[in-house]
């Protein structure tokens, strides 16, 4: 009885007497929320064009923000250091189009998959190797301050930083979506999404295309990696942290941008709710670890699609 | 090879269903097997044995069983590292909960609630495949290693929380725990994988391989054909999270001599992930080859700069090992998809017909 009341009951009662804690928890999760979709985004974006899964994703986002600090460090200004690194991902890009991706073609996508942790491995090494392992911190003159905000039922706590990610993060999907309406390159993209043999067909270089959907998704990685080291440093364990747009891609289904934000909300602001009304009380702490992934499984045998994905039709 | 299958005939049907149907091939393994049995222990330095015969020996087991789930049933698991701790923290429970009981007999007993849990996030395989189902393993090895890290009762309320292995005996030899000796040890662990090599070396070549085999290169095609999904990619789970739980177990009774849960996380998931790729997928042979590689490698990137007179900072050398890690796989997965075991089975080839082309 206890234990029931614990789970079923405590929780909410606490939501409704304390409701500037619930939006302080709701909105931290909000904004990491906003870190695993921009992780995710970029594994939408190769995974509607090519197909290909890509697991080095979350490297890319450390390894572009590697880059970003490093170059940063030896005092290059920001703005340069933004637009070299933007350069480093496009021959990233284009080194994975032409090593990787070309003599694997027509591979199981399994067995491209499991180059892309190969990749991974590649990037976290190479990485260091450039780099360092040392946990830099990321001064781009993002404003860092607590804000304290006057709500009708509280005041709450609110760091500056993440209200600017958060807006950050809407200006890039607003800016993705655009290119990919409004500009040919976007368009071409679009169909070879839809089906490489038609786009094939009607002139659309295949390979070109590839290598722009890696520098793009490599473009969003630097973006993520950005502001996830403006919050937390840039240092190795970012890299675990991005398997989290693992099952947020799940929730949200492969191929939907809108859903790859949506998922990566939900995953954000659900593994914080549940870490602070029910983790904490019930299990000890540390539920954020695999939260996430217990979510995705059992979303995976109600809707293997995800909520935005297409329909997967198997065909003989 | 120094011999030639011609005019080798077989004149009944065990000997055409035998396992090793050349007599040079099958006296080959004996003596292979032999020679570990009788001539490592005599032999072996202690080094060689406990840092580099023990633990290669044990994930080997790993490999093969994760070579039964991704190489012969084409289900890609990222949970390894979590199905061997599950081994490892049963292990440790029933041998210090049931103290009667022979310590041969937990492990396989330990391996039996991994394979219990492996179904259990196995279930999703049914209505997913490829790298949906990494995610559904994903969710079992960090749901896993909390699950043992905040549950006392799996560590018998242990305060530190990382208890020591339970010593234990076979036939008068204590074979578990930091006092076993080392020769004991070493041949406890080779008794498992010996049984264990042969029984999915048999396994792979009869019915239940075949319908794996049949999953994984087309799972409709096999369905049309009458191969039920469900108890076929079950079984691979289950047998696959079993060879994992032993190799877990002996992992934490025979080599670390701890129960603790770093030496199961996502990094030797992926760890043994590289073994079977770099061994070759779906092979027997091939998962000793890729987790003895995979292993030395590293112990070799080492101490190489040491013997050539030149000396390199360590975390330089985890990062090239972490490159070539990657290379390595990407150069596999290109040129040789089926491994080690592939380039050794051309080697053999070539000999056989050397000093001619063909």
């Amino acid at each position: 009885m206890e234990t029931l009341y614990l789970i079923f009951i405590d929780p909410f009662v606490q939501m409704v007497v304390e409701p500037a804690f619930l939006v302080e928890v709701l909105i931290g999760g909000l904004t990491s929320g906003v870190m695993y979709s921009l992780v995710a985004l970029g594994f939408v974006l190769i995974f509607k064009a090519s197909g290909i899964f890509n697991f080095a994703q979350g490297i890319f986002v450390l390894f572009a923000a590697l880059n970003f600090v490093g170059l940063m460090d030896l005092g290059v200004h920001p703005i340069l250091a933004f637009i070299i690194t933007i350069g480093i991902m496009t021959a990233l890009a284009f080194a994975v189009d032409r090593l990787v991706l070309r003599p694997l073609v027509n591979q199981d996508p399994i067995i491209l998959f499991m180059a892309t942790i190969g990749i991974a491995f590649f990037l976290e090494g190479f990485g260091e190797t450039l780099w360092g392992g040392d946990v830099r911190p990321v001064r781009v003159g993002i404003p860092d301050a607590a804000l304290f905000w006057q709500l009708g039922f509280g005041e709450i706590l609110v760091q500056s930083a993440d209200l600017f990610a958060g807006v950050i993060a809407a200006f890039l999907v607003t800016v993705l979506a655009l290119f990919f309406h409004f500009t040919p390159v976007g368009r071409a993209l679009r169909a070879v999404a839809d089906d490489h043999q038609a786009a094939l067909s009607v002139g659309i270089p295949l390979n070109n295309i590839w290598v722009i959907v890696w520098a793009v998704a490599g473009f969003v990685a630097l973006a993520a990696g950005i502001m996830w080291g403006a919050k937390l440093g840039v240092q190795f364990a970012l890299s675990t942290i991005a398997l989290k747009a693992l099952p947020v891609l799940i929730l949200g289904g492969f191929t939907s941008i809108p859903g790859a934000i949506i998922g990566g909300l939900i995953v954000g602001a659900g593994e914080k709710l549940f870490e602070n009304y029910w983790g904490v009380p019930l299990l000890e702490g540390a539920t954020e670890d695999w939260f996430a992934y217990i979510v995705a499984m059992i979303f995976l045998f109600f809707r293997p699609q995800g909520l935005f994905g297409e329909k997967i039709i198997e065909r003989v | 090879m120094l011999y030639r299958e011609a005019g080798q005939f077989k004149t009944s049907y065990s000997a055409d269903q035998a396992m090793l149907t050349i007599p040079l091939d099958r006296w080959f393994v004996f003596a292979l097997a032999a020679f570990a049995t009788v001539g490592v222990p005599l032999l072996a330095s202690e080094y060689l044995m406990v840092s580099i015969l023990i633990p290669v020996l044990i994930l080997s087991i790993a490999a093969l069983g994760l070579n039964i789930l991704t190489g012969y049933c084409g289900q890609l698991s990222l949970g390894t590292g979590a199905f061997m701790a599950a081994g490892a923290y049963l292990a440790y429970k029933i041998a210090t909960n049931i103290t009667w009981l022979p310590i041969w007999v937990v492990i396989p007993l330990a391996g039996l609630c991994a394979a219990a849990i492996g179904i259990a996030f196995g279930l999703p395989s049914l209505r997913i495949k490829g790298f949906y189902l990494a995610v559904a393993t994903l969710a079992a090895q960090f749901f896993l290693l909390w699950l043992f890290v905040k549950v006392p009762w799996f560590v018998n309320n242990s305060i530190s929380g990382v208890p020591p292995a339970p010593p234990r005996s076979v036939f008068g030899f204590q074979v578990t725990g930091a006092a076993a000796g080392n020769e004991a040890k070493y041949l406890f662990v080779l008794a498992f994988v010996i049984a264990l090599a042969w029984i999915a070396r048999n396994m792979a070549r009869s019915r239940i391989g075949r319908s794996w085999m049949a999953i994984r290169d087309m799972d409709i095609a096999a369905e049309l054909v009458g191969i039920r999904p469900l108890p076929t990619k079950l079984s691979a789970f289950a047998v696959s999270s079993f060879y994992c739980g032993v190799a877990g177990a002996l992992w934490a009774m025979c080599y670390i001599n701890t129960v603790e849960p770093t030496a199961f996380d996502i990094n030797r998931s992926f760890q043994v992930l590289f073994m079977v790729i770099v061994g070759g997928l779906g092979s027997v042979l091939g998962s000793f080859l890729g987790a003895a590689f995979i292993f030395l490698l590293p112990i070799f990137l080492n101490s190489a700069p040491g013997w050539i007179g030149y000396s390199v900072a360590s975390d330089t050398i985890t990062h090239i090992e972490f490159m070539l890690f990657g290379v390595l796989i990407i150069f596999f997965l290109i040129v040789e998809p089926h491994g080690l075991a592939r380039l050794w089975q051309i080697a053999k080839e070539k000999l056989r017909l050397w000093p001619f082309p063909y």
